[in-house]
């Protein structure tokens, strides 16, 4: 079966957004899909933090988010948390960084277990992303 | 004949909603199934047919009214 990996390294609203859609996607059309979240993006695992991220141009403080927030609302664009969920239940992969954790003192408490299918490192990285067919880092 | 028929409503719903809530359908369904898929966005009106196709399911029919569409699918 063909897959995709994807590097969450950004904690960007509008990024996480793009990795989210791209994963579901991938999984709606039959492939296998397994997201890594790193760094900033792995922040946004943190309970309560899925939401949390700046929009990655014109954030103006938060102005540019809750602008942003408000036309995709009014588009009816799914929620973070909702499309998060979806990918889990089409069976997609998170993988949550162990060295981020470390570095950023970040405990397995501290995280959204309900959503970690596994801790990792770039060894499974790797070995995922030789047999993917499309890789991408965000 | 039996036919076990599911209906995904996605009117109004955006990328990649009625694309997801296609595949969440198709997971629980069985050979012989039909899937009725009701959607609005132009968008997935071309790309449900591109994943039916990936998934090796049969198209049945792709009808248009306006700007609604609805798409049928036979599991096999």
């Amino acid at each position: 079966m063909s897959k995709a990996t994807i590097i969450v390294h950004s904690g960007d609203m509008d990024k996480l957004y793009s990795a989210l859609i791209i994963g579901n996607g991938a999984l709606a059309m039959g492939m296998d899909a397994s997201l890594y979240f790193t760094f900033w993006g792995l922040m946004r695992l943190k309970k309560g933090g899925l939401e949390k991220g700046p929009l990655s141009k014109m954030h103006f403080l938060g102005i540019g988010k809750w602008m942003v927030k408000r036309k995709m609302k009014q588009a009816n664009v799914r929620s973070l948390e909702k499309m998060i969920t979806d990918f889990r239940e089409l069976g997609g992969k998170i993988f949550a960084c162990d060295m981020t954790m470390e570095i950023m003192g970040i405990q397995k408490e501290d995280l959204r277990q309900d959503l970690i299918t596994e801790y990792a490192a770039v060894g499974t990285y790797i070995k995922e992303a030789k047999e993917s067919d499309v890789t991408l880092f965000i | 004949m039996n036919e076990n028929v599911t209906i995904v409503d996605c009117v109004g719903e955006t990328c990649p909603v009625p694309l997801v809530e296609t595949r969440k359908a198709i997971r629980k369904a069985s050979p012989g199934d039909i899937i009725e898929v009701i959607g609005t966005h132009p968008a997935s009106k071309k790309e449900i047919p591109m994943a039916v196709k990936e998934l090796g399911l049969e198209l049945i029919s792709i009808e248009e009214e306006g700007n609604m569409w609805k798409i049928r699918i036979k599991m096999r």
